[in-house]
C-alpha cells in the first residue's frame, strides 16, 4: 500500500451512491480490505439494502414476506447511511456528491452502484393507471401482490423477459389467468436467444399462459374509476384483464450524472476493469468507480467488449473488485475477471447461465434433451465457447464455466455422460443488439467508453 | 490392482489395500498423495488430491455407466451404477419416496434408547452389534419397508455383496449367488407391495408407472445394504473417535448442538466410505499434467482427499469446530450420497445419546479389530467397558 493510500485508508471518506446489493457489499469489502475512514451509503429507498431476486418470485406468491428480504449485515460496517435520499448530481472537480435535499457530500472516493430501474410503460396516462404495475423494489412487489391477491380476471404480462417470465409463473402458482405478450419471437429471446427460448414458450403453454408472441400492446384502457380493464394488441385484438404488469427490461440511473462529465448514459457507467470510470472523452478518472447493474467495463474473457451486466453475483463480485481497488495502489489492482452467472426458476424449473449467451451466434445441446426440458446448452462464437445455459441442470455448470475460462473449441469434440444421439449446432437466434429487448440481463455496449452504440448525455454548462 | 507389486505409488496402494494396515491407512493416503494422479499396473488412475477428485466428480466426461454395478453390486441396474439421463430419472422417483426431514428423528431416537436400555445391566459392550449395527438396519427397514425380522436373512446376502466393492480379489462367487437371492427376495416384497400398497419406499416405487419390478428391487437393495452399510461404520468410527478424544465427548454430553458439526468433521476425518473404484473416463481428461485416457478406469480415494493439507489446515487434527468443512465423505457431484441426510441424523443422534446415557465408557481395545473391506472401512468390534447407563 503506498503512502497515499495508507492515509486515504486512515482517514478517507468514500461515498457509494447506491444502497443496495453492490453498495452493501462493497462497504463490506472495504471495512475487510482494512478502511478505516468514513463511509457513507446514499439511497434513493427508505429501506436497508435488501435482496431483489426473491421479489419476482417467493414474495410474490405469499412464501415470503417483503420485510425478510433484507439482506444481512455484518457488525461494525460503521457506515452512515443517507436513505430515502437519491443523489442528483456529482460534481467531479470539487469531488463532491449532491442529494436531492441539498445536502452534499465531499469525497475522496466515491462508488457510483445507482444500478437500474424498471423501464416505465411509455404512455404516461395509462401507466399511471390503477393495477399497471412494474416491478424493481420492495413496494412495488407490494402493489403487485396485492392485485394478484384481488383475484384478478386475468393478468397481463408485458415482455417475457426473465421478470415478465416469473411474474407469469407466480401467476399460474396462484391459479390466476394470464396472458404474456412478447414482441420478440419467444420468451427469454433477450437472454438465450430464440432457439433455447422455444423451449421456454412451450414450458409456459404447459404451464397454462396464454403466450403470444410477436405482438405488441398497443395500448392499455382504464374504468371510470381508473382502473386498468383492457388492452389492446397490434393483431387487433382486445384482452380483458384487471392487472397488467409492464416488464419490459430495466434502465439504468444515469441521469443524476448528466452534467458530471462522466462517460454516462442510457447504457450505463462506462469503466475499466478494474472498475475506475472513464470521463466522457475516454479518460480514466482516480477517485470514481462503479460497480452492479450501473457499470459497463470491457470484459477480458469476451474480447473486450463493454458488458453492462445485470446479475446477482456480478453486483457481489465487482463491488468486490471495486472495493479493493479503491484502496489499493497500482501494482495490487485487480481486474474484474469474473464469468458472468445468473439463475431464474420458473415454471418449475431452475435455469441457470454462465457466460455471455447473446455473444454466441450458435448453440448446442451437449447433455440431456430439449424435450424434458432437463439439458445443459452451450453457446459459440467463431469456434470457441462463450456460455452455458442448463434448465434443471445446474449441477454441470461448473465444469462449463470452466471451459468457457479456457475458451475452449464450439462445438466440443469431446464425449460425455447424457450426450444426445446427434449433436445438432443450430443458429441461436438472437434479436438484433441493437433492437431494444425486453430483459437481455447482459447488455453488448461496444467495444470503447465513448463508442457510438450508445448516445453520450451532453454535458451542460460547458464544463471541460 | 491385482498385479502384486512393492514399489512406488502402485506399492503405497498394495499397502493400503492390505489388511494389515486396515486401522490406520492415514500415512499411506499421505505417501499416495505425493502423486494425486498415477497409472496403477492394471491401468487404472488413482487420484487422491481434494482438487484432482472434485474436478473429475464434477466433470460430464466421467460416467459409471461403462462399469455398471456400485454398491448395490456389479449388473444390478440400481442408479448409482448409472449415468444421467437414467440416473437422474431413477434416482429422483427415489427421493420422492424416501423421507429424511427431521421428521424421521423421534423414531431414531427411541431405537436408539432401546438399544441403550438393553445395556442397562452390562458391563461390557459391542458397540458394534450392540448398536452401531442394529440402529441404522431398524431405520432403513422401516424407510423401505422391509420386515425387520428378515434381518437374519439378508445380512449375509449384504455382507457377500459389499466385498464386490473390495478392490482385492477373490469372493466373486459368493456375493453373485448373494446377488440373486437377494433379488428373489426384493422381488417377492414389491410382488406383495403391488397388491397390498403399504408404507415406505418399496410401496411408493411399485406404484410408479413405468419402473419395472427389476428397477424397483434394484434401488431397493441398493437403499437397504448402503442404508446400513455404511452408518455402520460413521456411528463406530464416531464413537472409536470420541473415546480417543474423551474431552470432546465430553461437551457433546452438555451442547447436543455439537453433533451437527461434529459428525460433518467425522465424515471428513474418518469417512465410512473410503475408496470409489467405479468411474470411467469416457473421453481423454487432462488433469493437471496427466491425461486420463478415453476408457481408462479411475479410482479415488476419498478418505486422502479429505486429509488433503493443501484443502484443510492441520488435516490429520480432529477438530468438529472446523469451518470451511466441504469434505468428500458423502462424494460431490451426481453420485452425492442419496440417503445423506438419513445417514447424518442417524449418526448426530447416535452420538448424542452415546455420550449423553453411557457411564464413563472406556476403549478396551486400541486399534479394534476391523471389518476386512478397504473401502467400506469401519470396526468389526467396538468392545468398550462402561460403568453402567444414565
Amino acid at each position: 500500500m503506498s503512502p497515499a493510500n495508507g492515509a486515504f485508508s486512515a482517514n478517507g471518506h468514500v461515498v457509494i451512491v447506491g444502497a443496495s446489493l453492490a453498495g452493501l457489499r462493497a462497504a463490506e469489502a472495504l471495512r475487510e480490505g482494512g478502511f478505516r475512514g468514513r463511509l457513507t451509503l446514499v439511497g434513493d429507498e427508505p429501506y436497508e439494502p435488501y435482496d431483489r431476486p426473491p421479489l419476482s418470485k417467493q414474495v410474490l406468491t405469499g412464501r415470503a414476506a417483503p420485510e425478510s428480504t433484507a439482506l444481512p449485515q455484518v457488525s461494525g460496517l460503521d457506515a452512515e447511511w443517507r436513505l430515502g435520499t437519491p443523489a442528483v448530481g456529482l460534481d467531479l472537480a470539487a469531488k463532491r456528491v449532491r442529494l436531492a435535499d441539498g445536502e452534499e457530500l465531499g469525497f475522496d472516493r466515491v462508488l457510483i452502484a445507482t444500478g437500474t430501474r424498471a423501464r416505465p410503460w411509455p404512455n404516461p396516462e395509462e401507466a399511471a393507471l390503477d393495477g399497471v404495475i412494474t416491478l424493481r423494489g420492495r413496494d412495488d412487489t407490494v402493489r403487485l401482490r396485492d392485485e394478484l391477491a384481488a383475484g384478478p380476471r386475468r393478468v397481463l404480462v408485458i415482455g417475457a423477459g426473465f421478470t415478465g417470465s416469473e411474474i407469469a409463473s407466480a401467476c399460474r402458482g396462484l391459479g390466476l389467468p394470464v396472458t404474456v405478450t412478447e414482441r420478440a419471437a419467444t420468451p427469454l429471446a433477450g437472454a438465450l436467444g430464440g432457439t433455447i427460448g422455444t423451449v421456454a414458450a412451450r414450458l409456459q403453454r404447459e404451464y397454462g399462459v396464454d403466450l403470444r408472441c410477436g405482438v405488441s400492446v398497443t395500448s392499455l384502457e382504464g374504468d371510470d374509476a381508473g382502473h386498468v380493464r383492457r388492452a389492446h394488441l397490434d393483431d387487433g385484438t382486445t384482452l380483458e384483464i384487471d392487472v397488467a404488469v409492464v416488464a419490459l427490461g430495466a434502465q439504468r440511473n444515469t441521469e443524476w450524472l448528466r452534467d458530471s462529465g462522466l462517460g454516462a448514459g442510457p447504457r450505463g457507467v462506462a469503466c475499466d476493469a478494474g472498475c475506475r470510470v472513464f470521463d466522457m472523452y475516454g479518460i480514466v478518472t482516480d477517485d470514481i468507480f462503479a460497480a452492479g447493474d450501473v457499470a459497463r467495463s470491457p470484459h477480458p474473457l469476451f474480447g473486450f467488449e463493454f458488458l453492462a451486466l445485470e446479475h446477482w453475483s456480478n453486483a457481489i463480485e465487482q463491488a468486490e473488485v471495486a472495493a479493493h481497488n479503491m484502496v489499493h495502489g497500482e501494482s495490487e489492482r485487480r481486474p474484474y475477471l469474473h464469468v458472468p452467472t445468473f439463475w431464474s426458476f420458473q415454471f418449475g424449473v431452475s435455469i441457470k447461465s454462465a457466460g455471455v449467451p447473446p455473444l454466441g451466434e450458435q448453440v448446442i445441446i451437449v447433455q440431456g434433451s430439449a424435450d424434458e426440458p432437463r439439458f445443459v446448452a452451450l453457446y459459440g462464437r467463431r469456434g470457441r465457447t462463450v456460455a452455458a445455459v442448463t434448465f434443471d441442470q445446474g449441477k454441470w455448470l461448473e465444469f462449463y464455466v470452466n471451459q468457457i475460462e479456457r475458451a475452449a473449441p464450439f462445438p466440443p469434440q469431446y464425449r460425455n455422460v447424457a450426450q444426445p444421439e446427434s449433436r445438432q449446432v443450430l443458429q441461436a437466434e438472437f434479436p438484433d443488439p441493437a433492437l431494444p429487448t425486453e430483459g437481455p440481463m447482459i447488455v453488448r455496449t461496444g467495444h470503447s467508453p465513448t463508442e457510438r452504440a450508445w448516445t453520450l448525455m451532453p454535458a451542460r454548462g460547458g464544463r471541460r | 490392482m491385482t498385479e502384486q507389486t512393492t514399489t512406488g505409488q502402485p506399492g503405497v496402494l498394495a499397502q493400503i489395500l492390505d489388511y494389515a494396515n486396515r486401522a490406520n491407512p492415514y500415512p499411506l493416503y499421505a505417501k499416495l498423495r505425493e502423486t494425486p494422479v498415477f497409472r496403477a499396473p492394471n491401468g487404472s488412475y488413482v487420484v487422491s488430491t481434494y482438487r484432482e477428485i472434485w474436478a473429475l466428480m464434477h466433470d460430464p466426461r466421467i460416467g459409471v455407466g461403462a462399469l455398471g454395478g456400485g454398491a448395490g453390486g456389479e449388473g444390478t441396474g440400481s442408479f448409482i451404477g448409472m449415468d444421467p439421463p437414467t440416473h437422474d430419472r431413477l434416482r429422483r422417483l427415489a427421493t420422492s419416496h424416501f423421507e429424511q426431514t427431521e421428521a424421521v428423528r423421534p423414531d431414531m431416537v427411541r431405537t436408539a434408547n432401546e438399544l441403550i436400555d438393553k445395556m442397562r445391566n452390562k458391563h461390557q459392550i459391542d458397540l458394534v452389534d450392540d448398536f452401531a449395527y442394529p440402529l441404522p438396519v431398524t431405520v432403513i427397514c422401516q424407510q423401505l419397508g422391509v420386515p425387520h425380522e428378515d434381518e437374519p436373512r439378508f445380512h449375509p446376502w449384504a455382507e457377500a455383496i459389499i466385498t464386490q466393492l473390495d478392490p482385492r480379489p477373490g469372493q466373486e462367487s459368493a456375493a453373485a449367488q448373494a446377488s440373486a437371492e437377494m433379488n428373489q427376495y426384493m422381488a417377492g416384497l414389491v410382488e406383495r407391495y403391488r397388491s397390498e400398497p403399504g408404507a415406505g419406499l418399496l410401496s411408493g416405487l411399485a406404484a410408479e408407472e413405468g419402473l419395472s419390478t427389476q428397477d424397483v428391487v434394484a434401488t431397493g437393495r441398493l437403499l437397504l445394504i448402503a442404508g446400513h452399510e455404511t452408518t455402520v461404520n460413521l456411528i463406530t468410527n464416531g464413537m472409536l473417535t470420541l473415546l480417543r478424544h474423551p474431552d470432546i465427548l465430553e461437551r457433546l454430553r452438555h451442547e447436543q448442538e455439537l453433533a451437527i458439526p461434529l459428525v460433518e468433521e467425522l465424515l471428513r476425518y474418518e469417512p465410512p466410505v473410503q475408496i470409489n473404484p467405479k468411474y470411467m473416463a469416457l473421453d481423454d481428461v487432462d488433469l493437471g499434467d496427466v491425461t486420463i485416457p478415453k476408457g481408462s478406469r479411475i479410482v479415488l480415494v476419498l478418505a486422502a482427499a479429505n486429509r488433503d493439507p493443501n484443502r484443510f489446515p492441520d488435516p490429520d487434527r480432529f477438530d468438529p469446530e472446523r469451518e470451511d468443512n466441504e469434505h468428500l465423505g458423502f462424494f460431490t457431484g451426481i453420485h452425492y450420497c442419496f440417503g445423506a441426510g438419513l445417514a447424518r441424523q442417524e449418526a448426530q443422534v447416535a452420538l448424542i445419546e452415546l455420550a449423553r446415557r453411557l457411564e464413563n465408557p472406556r476403549l478396551l481395545q486400541d486399534p479394534p479389530p476391523y471389518r476386512q473391506n478397504p473401502t467400506l472401512r469401519g470396526p468389526r468390534h467396538l468392545p468398550i467397558e462402561i460403568d453402567g447407563v444414565r
